[in-house]
């Protein structure tokens, strides 16, 4: 029952408590999925049941699945909403099917996870990206429905850029930074965006604004800053020197699982919510790696129930830091993100599902 | 005519009459996330009142709209 999920804190079940919890929750969605989509059944049934990826309870599908079928649980005139990821240049977007449940529960269990961070009150949000990336309406991008989904965190909202030219709005800056001095106010943006086009153009203009106690969450890959050697330390130090966040977040989250994202702490870890959960795999043998070993990040998350996005293997790389000890306090996994992986292993990756699906049996 | 259908007719852009109690958010294409927003912004100008978090994700239909207002002691 998903509703046990809500009633539950959201970073507080200890290890044992919380399997259980996910196990059956799991295990009922695979169940659903499997008898409400044809291409899913179809990719399941390959396998013999005691060789499934990942288990039988939450068999994993390479997220590259979702660029290459119509993966839908729900028949067509219960979807009200397509979200497309960006995809990288020359693949096909991932295209996520989202009836009114799901969206809901999206919306719901990222409440829990954001509120439990910000506090349930809603402060002036400023967001660190361009009006039009919310323009249309019927089919978001993933930046667009993330900007979307993290306003409701916010009242007052202010655009900090001005359009795809990516400059500076003044005019929204200067209100803020007027409206709210010493005061909390919270940001929202992907991290590349917040570094190169909001930070470094303050810096340029030689400003400093005058927020205290802010709060600035995003997301979004380091990989970009990385090639720069912009560290995770040295992004906190300039957004609190420049603009007054004293308080960042960055999260790690996927478009097939929007709701369930991953919190950075105040200890600088990422943190498995109630709702979610992570697995390290061996590339080799899909084999569960230990705390501290490198491999293949699969994401695990109880919302999806109009796609069978429930247990996805990414492209990224990843290392568990520990269970149940971060010296925050939360409990849970709690994990870093160590990049993408290379070409040749997602190929690897995805090839371990080479059945072919038949086709239009999806909505 | 009711001052909350009033301020939800206008922030879907929808006229009062397709507006029931049992409308439920997303549940027409007028009533999405954007249009949500918007009603926040307009409720709480017209009632002088700053929803919570909660209260937002919590307004998932006119009637719901009406129980989450009566909290605030806003006549709705
Ligand atoms: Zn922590």
């Amino acid at each position: 029952m998903i509703e046990e999920f809500f009633e539950q804190p959201v970073y507080g079940l200890a290890k044992a408590e919380k399997a259980a919890l996910l196990s059956r929750e799991l295990g009922e969605l695979t169940r659903h999925h499997d008898a409400a989509c044809a291409p899913y059944h179809s990719i399941l049934s390959a396998y013999p049941p005691d060789a499934l990826p990942g288990g039988s309870v939450a068999p994993f599908l390479p997220v590259s699945m979702f660029k290459m079928h119509s993966l839908s649980s729900v028949p067509q005139e219960q979807i009200f909403k397509t979200m497309t990821s960006s995809g990288t240049t020359g693949q096909a977007p991932s295209r996520i099917f989202l009836d009114a449940e799901t969206a809901q529960l999206q919306t719901r269990a990222l409440t829990r996870i954001v509120t439990s961070f910000i506090g349930p009150k809603r402060l002036p949000m400023l967001i660190i990206d361009h009006p039009s990336v919310v323009k249309d309406r019927r089919t978001f991008s993933a930046r667009g429905a993330g900007i979307l989904g993290l306003m409701t965190f916010g009242r007052d909202h202010r655009f900090a850029l001005k359009d795809e030219t990516m400059e500076l709005d003044w005019e929204s800056i200067e209100y803020f930074a007027q409206k709210y001095p010493d005061s909390p106010i919270f940001a929202f943006g992907f991290t590349f965006m917040v570094w190169q086009h909001f930070l470094q153009q303050l810096k340029a203009a030689g400003r400093k604004l005058p927020f205290a106690d802010a709060i600035l969450i995003h997301s979004g890959g380091w990989k970009k800053l990385e090639a720069e050697k912009v560290s995770n330390d040295i992004f906190k130090g300039v957004a609190k020197d420049i603009a007054g966040f004293s308080r960042v977040h960055n999260f790690y989250g996927m478009v097939e699982q929007t709701g369930s994202v991953f919190m950075e702490c105040e200890a600088g870890r990422l943190h498995a919510p109630l709702f979610a959960d992570i697995i390290i795999r061996d590339p080799q043998d899909w084999r569960e790696c230990a705390i501290g070993e490198a491999g293949v990040i699969q994401v695990l998350s109880v919302l999806p129930r109009s796609y069978p996005g429930h247990s996805l293997l990414t492209e990224d790389r990843g290392r568990l830091l520990g269970e149940d000890d971060c010296p925050c306090g939360r409990m849970g996994k709690t994990f870093e993100v160590l990049g993408r992986l290379p070409k040749a292993e997602v190929r690897g990756c995805s090839d371990t599902f080479a059945q072919p699906v038949p086709q239009g049996a999806a909505a | 005519m009711d001052k909350l259908v009033e301020i939800v007719a206008k922030s879907l852009m929808l006229p009062a009459e397709k507006i029931t109690e049992e409308l439920k958010y997303n549940s027409i294409p007028e009533w999405d996330s954007v249009a949500h927003m918007a009603l926040v912004t307009e409720l709480e100008d017209a009632y002088g009142i700053m929803l919570e978090t909660d209260d937002i994700v919590g307004m998932s239909s006119v009637a719901k709209i009406r129980e989450i207002l009566s909290k605030y002691d806003a006549a709705a």
